[in-house]
């Protein structure tokens, strides 16, 4: 998704200057002739449309402390959004979870893009809640150690602020099958593999296939 | 954003949630002033836009005679002040230079820096508009002469209406800073009236190279 300009001044204050080097570039090729100037502007439009939307889309690797948990001890961390209570999800943790091994479950808050811009986040962590306490018991019901967070409504976000708290040894994210997942769509995955050095495995859960309630 | 499942996530159930409104909650990552400060500048930008519909429809669609067209006052070419305009442009520039100077000096606690840069910037907004004024005094036509004129004072005039209320909001900026307000920690008026000054610096140079250069 492509990065808003304005979120702060000293960003402002970039756009002002390159805004100028766009703007004299244009009128130096109009000065030249009106249609270098409009071939300008056609180029410069596309490198920045271009820039602006593959910008977004890069993912610097998050630096990250040595885990503090004992020598040993090894954790996993699950994200998942309608999934959560997935049997193909809840199996995968299962085959993991042998030897007492440390599950986080972390729900995001899922939200549209105007209820989050407005703020309004309060259904949102409800239905987090709720999909995260079926999970919950869906695991503990299969013998699993699991606690869980509702995170924030990115995806990748809620996995960085779980990385800083739980300070997993391995990301599970789970999805909807492709064609109807919203984060596989966004590339959630993928971005995940780019940003974080931990092993990231992904789980496609078909709700529809399983018949699994939602 | 995180919050444990446990936990109640707005605060509620405290000992003094009685004696206090609860906290309000919104998404950590995009505060409300920058959401308003979003809104603001995407109705801005639909403002200019339709301005500048106006003029390149008189310029492109309405017109088939060389541009500026012919005064009928004189059988000469419509002169526009590029000269005064690239003075006033200079000094605008610099302005958003100093604007970020000063925001860039209270975020390193160096607080003479920050009270000189928003009196530099107050002033250089100032004197653009001023100039502004004079070029308008001295331009030779008037906004009921022909279409040409009101598209001119139309645009030029919206940009300087805006620096009116930059400079209402740059003046309010500045007092406080003479007053102690804002810190290193404690800044956000600053950055959001910076960003505002920027926009209005970003869309005279639209204005600049639409109107008088090209």
């Amino acid at each position: 998704m492509p990065r808003n300009p304005f979120r702060t001044e000293a960003e402002a204050f970039r756009f002002v200057l390159l805004t100028i080097v766009y703007g004299a570039l244009i009128v130096i090729g109009n000065k030249i002739d009106p249609w270098v100037g409009l071939g300008v502007f056609v180029v410069e439009t596309a490198v920045v449309a271009w820039w602006i939307f593959t910008r977004g889309r890069r993912e610097r690797p998050v630096p990250q402390a040595p885990p503090p948990h004992p020598a040993g001890e090894r954790r996993i961390l699950v994200v998942a959004n309608e999934t959560v209570a997935g049997t193909e999800l809840i199996d995968e943790v299962c085959r993991r979870c042998r030897s007492g091994e440390k599950v986080l479950v972390v729900s995001p808050a899922l939200n549209s893009p105007l209820k989050h811009w407005t703020s309004d986040l309060d259904e949102a962590l409800e239905d987090a809640k709720a999909r995260l306490e079926a999970s919950l018991a869906a695991m503990r019901a299969a013998g699993i150690d699991a606690r869980g967070e509702v995170g924030d409504s990115d995806p990748l976000q809620a996995i960085e602020d779980a990385l800083r708290t739980f300070a997993p040894d391995e990301v599970i994210i789970s999805t909807h099958p492709p064609g109807r997942s919203n984060w596989l769509e966004r590339g959630v995955v993928e971005r995940a593999r780019e940003r974080f050095a931990l092993p990231v495995t992904h789980v496609v859960v078909d709700l529809e296939a399983a018949g699994a309630p939602t | 954003m995180t919050a444990a499942a446990e936990a109640h996530p707005h605060g509620h159930g405290r000992g003094d949630a009685n004696l206090h409104p609860p906290p309000i909650h919104y998404s950590s990552r995009i505060a409300p002033p920058i959401v308003g400060i979003f809104l603001f500048i995407g109705s801005e930008i639909m403002l200019f836009g339709s301005f500048f519909t106006v003029y390149f429809f008189d310029r492109v669609a309405a017109n088939t005679h060389p541009w500026p067209p012919i005064d009928p006052a004189t059988g000469h070419p419509y002169s526009r002040p590029v000269f005064v305009a690239l003075i006033n442009t200079c000094i605008l520039v610099t302005s958003s230079f100093t604007m970020h100077w000063a925001t860039q000096s209270i975020k390193r606690g160096h607080r003479a820096g920050f009270q000189a840069g928003m009196v530099l910037t107050f002033l250089l907004g100032l004197t653009f508009l001023l100039g502004q004024v004079f070029e308008f005094l001295r331009v030779g036509f008037n906004t009921s002469d022909t279409s040409f004129a009101a598209t001119f004072f139309g645009l030029t005039g919206l940009h300087g209406c805006h620096v009116l209320v930059g400079l209402a909001i740059l003046l309010v900026m500045t007092i406080r800073a003479f007053r102690g307000h804002f810190s290193p920690e404690h800044h956000h008026g600053i950055e959001v009236g910076g960003i505002y000054w920027h926009f209005v610096d970003v869309m005279w140079l639209v204005v600049y190279t639409t109107v008088y250069i090209l």
